[in-house]
């Protein structure tokens, strides 16, 4: 902590005095991770049409700190940087994360307390049950102070978040984070999820550049997963199928009969649900009874929990393989058997390229990445990088853009109100998060907040209705006007009154604006202040693509 | 979808003249204005399944009451505000009764014969599924095989139907995003009226706006934005000002007190009687697992809240109430039986309501069976008797004349029933 501390000063006498380039301790490199603010941007006109485009994908957006260093190490060795930054956050971003009471907490002690107070509040037995409070408008207030704690618990996950996605450098792995958290999408409206989900984004976001098959492990063990698909509540003769039938239809061999190959059957949907039943939950410290021989079959890490007593042990066969009962080691064969598949790796190939390149990518970059998934045994990474240095892909980004041109990609809500911040905040750190949360609910892509288990779509046409267009323009003018109190309290108090951003700085004469259409030109020309040339630019038709 | 949708833009931005227009004058110019005497249509969706049976209250079956032990509404009694309210004309023995909730919005409509009910109404579909039914019934297409319903099909019922009008229709989506329902071939603007409706810049600034994406294929997109979020804004600022004439001013001192959906409902009325057809809003809450209360409680206020709105709804229209239809439906009802936590599950049939100025309400509609342990879906929750599609489709058929091929495009292989309501 006390490095933290010590950086955390330093990085703001750094701002204090407008340098360009701070030395951080601790592992990670010399990148700027507190910038010092737009005017002092380094950058140079050095950069193309190509390099930011580039930048555009491989980060959120850019901001001052992200050109200088990709200035400074040139495309490849910034990928590479970006594919192996440490998982901890940097030291300034750490301490605001420390800060959180998520933070402070593990699921299981959060969900033990849950109980507890649920306890309190009906009395043993769940409703109707022994004890409890004794009126019924006690009984609501109770509930409705949990009900509040939970909403905290939510807002400071989604805060991590974005905090993250807006600040730390390590912009691929908070880009991945999102992607994975919304390939194996929970609703946070469900059930307890909210409560251990910063926990189920902690273990997708420690695997988001690594194996495939090890980020279908954690979310396989994962409280928030099973509860979601609801397979804490599938057991041997009371299945439920609603799980299996994901992990092969959203998370692994894409749907059977689609583009990926994927040829499964209901069959294989039923077996691989009985594979699956005995993973479930234990919110209690009451270790359930197991008969002595199936003792050493129990397992339990946290909330997650395999019984064994809830287990079909008979054999079964999926995708043409056996697999002989023996408890959790069959779901981990299951797993690899399914990430090994061609259409896995085609499935997820296609996907990512969806997201990073193009709405329908080029078959042979998918082919690529697809063959590199196989020969890496699933590495997120080096299919990554296989994408980013595609040369077609970068050869095609130096042109310039064209309406409907191949490899053009329109900023989900996500990506246009995360770039947005970053340009225009260049780096500060924002206290008051609930505006932004407030701007993706209503661009209608909120964190954890899709319903149905596919995801937010990937592509164009979900995200341009007459409607949501109209509303990034107000979006953008709130960014732009600076009247969003986005350095209030979290409580919406009064913060520091920082006005409007400067969006006319060196980041944008020297980057942004030599790749300009004319008639956004034209517009920034005729408006008649700086928050209106703000809100212009961050409307403009060029900031909706990246 | 994609494609279709990417294609039909780029040729309007080629093709057409009315595109190439700035900012005002889109919308309508789109559509030709509806004629008199052409038919208005709202389809309030109730997201998360409502309890249809504890709204329109099957009072004569015992077995309700078996049912239900803690969350049933007590039989018709003039004496009791909490019991529901007799359906039966004066003199009959009373079979369904209303919430009292909808008392004073919704008996007024059902005694001038404007609100008829459709019970044991639904789908085909079986998954008790909330995303898997909402998508089916908006996409309005037939089921596929068992247990491999596509999760899409590309467009939705309402967006065909507009499409069947060449060009009479004038679709809206009074929501956040565009709602399944809504999407296909033909460009629908959608706007939520839960916010302030002031516009949301000035001239100046919309042409500052628009002349960047002049050219772009978001041009016609942005155009009837705009052009949609004027006239929410013009028709708010009606309703603030009261400038209107007399029968308006009346309707109006109601929509000056009115707040939530009501509010939403009043303005929604005021521009669909000056312009839009077809439309749709979304309500939700309906997912009433647990505590769901009987006379009071959450299903009593969501309700109160849906009556004042339509209520309000059909005040506001004036004249043109006469010429419009309103279906309230929801992807399911719910078990018939209570849960142990006072509340009720995923089920299958339940009623919808319809409702309009000229209807011959009054009365239920549709086939009906009695309500006993016997009749029950899978022994759980209510059988379907009038599928929702073949209800729809009659519905349009009378409303708008549609021939056979043009009612086959909007619902596909489905045979409409004439339920005598239009």
């Amino acid at each position: 902590m006390t490095t933290h501390h010590t950086f955390s000063n330093f990085s703001s006498f750094c701002f204090r005095a407008g340098l360009t380039l701070c030395l951080v301790a601790s592992g990670w490199p010399a990148y700027p991770s507190s910038s010092s603010g737009p005017s002092a941007s380094a950058a140079s006109p050095s950069l193309g049409r190509g390099d930011l485009r580039w930048l555009d994908r491989v980060t959120f957006g850019i901001d001052s700190a992200t050109v200088a260093r990709y200035e400074r190490l040139g495309r490849g060795k910034f990928l590479d940087e970006q594919l192996h930054l440490p998982g901890d956050d940097p030291p300034d971003l750490a301490v605001a994360v420390g800060a959180l009471s998520i933070t402070q907490q593990t699921a299981e002690q959060r969900m033990r307390a849950v109980v507890a107070e649920q306890q309190r509040i009906n009395g043993v037995g769940g409703v109707g049950g022994r004890g409890g409070l004794a009126t019924e408008d006690d009984k609501q207030k109770a509930r409705t102070a949990l009900n509040l704690a939970g909403n905290q618990v939510l807002y400071e996950t989604t805060k991590r978040h974005l905090m993250r996605a807006v600040l730390s450098p390590a912009q691929l792995r908070e880009q991945m984070t999102w992607f994975w958290m919304n390939h194996f999408s929970v609703f946070a409206g469900k059930a307890n999820i909210r409560w251990t989900l910063a926990e189920y984004e902690a273990s997708v976001r420690a695997h988001a550049l690594g194996r495939f098959s090890d980020l279908v492990m954690a979310t396989v063990t994962s409280p928030a997963m099973l509860e979601y698909l609801d397979n804490a509540q599938s057991s041997v003769g009371r299945i439920n199928e609603n799980y299996a039938r994901e992990l092969m239809e959203l998370h692994t061999l894409g749907v059977s009969g689609g583009a990926s190959g994927s040829r499964y059957t209901q069959q294989d949907v039923q077996e691989l649900a009985r594979v699956l039943t005995g993973a479930g939950l234990n919110l209690t410290d009451i270790t359930p009874k197991v008969s002595k021989e199936r003792q050493s079959q129990y397992v339990r890490r946290g909330l997650f929990e395999f019984n064994p007593p809830r287990h079909d042990f008979a054999d079964k066969k999926v995708l043409g393989k056996t697999i002989q009962g023996e408890g959790l080691p069959e779901i981990e064969q299951a797993v690899t058997l399914l990430c090994r598949q061609e259409a896995t790796a085609r499935f997820i190939s296609r996907k990512l390229a969806t997201y990073f390149v193009a709405d329908e990518p080029p078959a042979k970059l998918v082919d690529k990445m697809t063959q590199t998934f196989e020969h890496s045994e699933g590495s997120i990474a080096d299919v990554l990088r296989v994408m980013f240095l595609d040369h077609e892909f970068i050869a095609s980004l130096d042109k310039a853009a064209t309406e409907g041109a191949a490899y053009e990609k329109f900023k989900d809500p996500m990506q246009f109100v995360v770039s947005s911040l970053r340009l225009a905040y260049d780096g500060q750190t924002l206290t008051n998060y609930q505006p932004v949360i407030g701007w993706l609910t209503q661009l209608g892509e909120p964190l954890y907040g899709r319903v149905t288990p596919d995801g937010y779509p990937l592509t164009e046409p979900a995200w341009t209705s007459s409607g949501q267009m109209v509303r990034r323009f107000e979006i953008a003018r709130a960014i732009g006007s600076g009247s969003a109190g986005l350095f209030n309290t979290d409580d919406n108090k009064p913060g520091p009154n920082i006005g409007f951003p400067m969006l006319t700085n060196r980041l944008f004469f020297d980057v942004l604006e030599p790749a300009l259409g004319a008639r956004t030109r034209e517009a920034l020309k005729r408006t008649a202040s700086q928050q209106e040339w703000n809100t212009m630019f961050l409307a403009s038709p060029d900031w909706m693509q990246r | 979808m994609t494609l279709s949708r990417r294609t039909m833009l780029k040729l309007t931005v080629l093709g057409a003249a009315h595109s190439v227009l700035p900012v005002r004058g889109i919308v309508s110019q789109v559509f030709a204005a509806p004629g008199a005497g052409d038919a208005k249509f709202l389809l309030v969706f109730l997201r998360g399944g409502y309890d249809g049976t504890n709204v329109v209250i099957p009072v004569g079956s015992s077995f309700y009451y078996e049912a239900r032990p803690t969350i049933a509404l007590p039989k018709p009694d003039p004496n009791n505000p909490q019991a529901a309210i007799s359906l039966a004309r004066p003199g009959d023995a009373a079979v369904w009764g209303l919430h009292p909730a909808l008392k004073d919005s919704m008996l007024p409509l059902w005694q001038k014969g404007q609100l008829a009910f459709v019970p044991f109404a639904g789908t085909d579909d079986l998954t008790r599924s909330h995303f898997e039914t909402q998508d089916s019934v908006e996409s309005g297409m037939p089921l596929a095989g068992a247990g491999n319903a596509p999760h899409t099909y590309g467009s939705g019922f309402l967006n065909r139907l507009a499409s069947a009008l060449d060009g009479k229709a004038e679709p809206v989506a009074f929501t956040d995003g565009l709602p399944m329902v809504m999407t296909g071939d033909v460009v629908v603007p959608n706007v939520s009226l839960k916010g302030t409706g002031r516009a949301p810049f000035d001239d100046r600034q919309m042409a500052l706006l628009s002349g960047m994406y002049a050219g772009t294929r978001f041009e016609p997109l942005i155009n009837e934005g705009f052009e949609l979020r004027k006239t929410v804004a013009e028709q708010a600022e009606m309703m603030q000002s009261g400038n209107m004439n007399a029968e308006m001013q009346a309707a109006n001192r109601n929509a000056m007190t009115a707040r939530g959906f009501e509010l939403e409902a009043r303005r929604m009325a005021g521009l669909m009687r000056d312009k839009f057809n077809v439309a749709f809003i979304d309500v939700g809450g309906w997912d009433t697992h647990v505590n769901q209360g009987n006379a009071q409680g959450q299903l009593a206020t969501l309700v109160a809240s849906l009556g004042q709105g339509l209520a309000g709804f059909a005040e506001q229209m004036g004249p043109e109430w006469s010429r419009t239809v309103v279906v309230v439906l929801s992807e399911f009802g719910r078990t018939f039986r209570e849960n142990g936590t006072r509340g009720t599950d995923h089920g299958h049939g339940t009623v919808y309501w319809v409702l309009g100025g000229a209807l011959s309400g009054g009365r239920f509609a549709g086939e009906q069976t009695a309500v006993s342990a016997q009749t029950l879906n899978q022994n759980r929750d209510w059988p379907v008797l009038t599928e929702y599609r073949s209800m729809l489709g009659g519905l349009f058929r009378r409303m708008y004349s549609l021939d056979a091929s043009r009612l086959d495009r909007v619902f596909p292989r489905t045979v409409p029933r004439d339920l005598g309501l239009v």
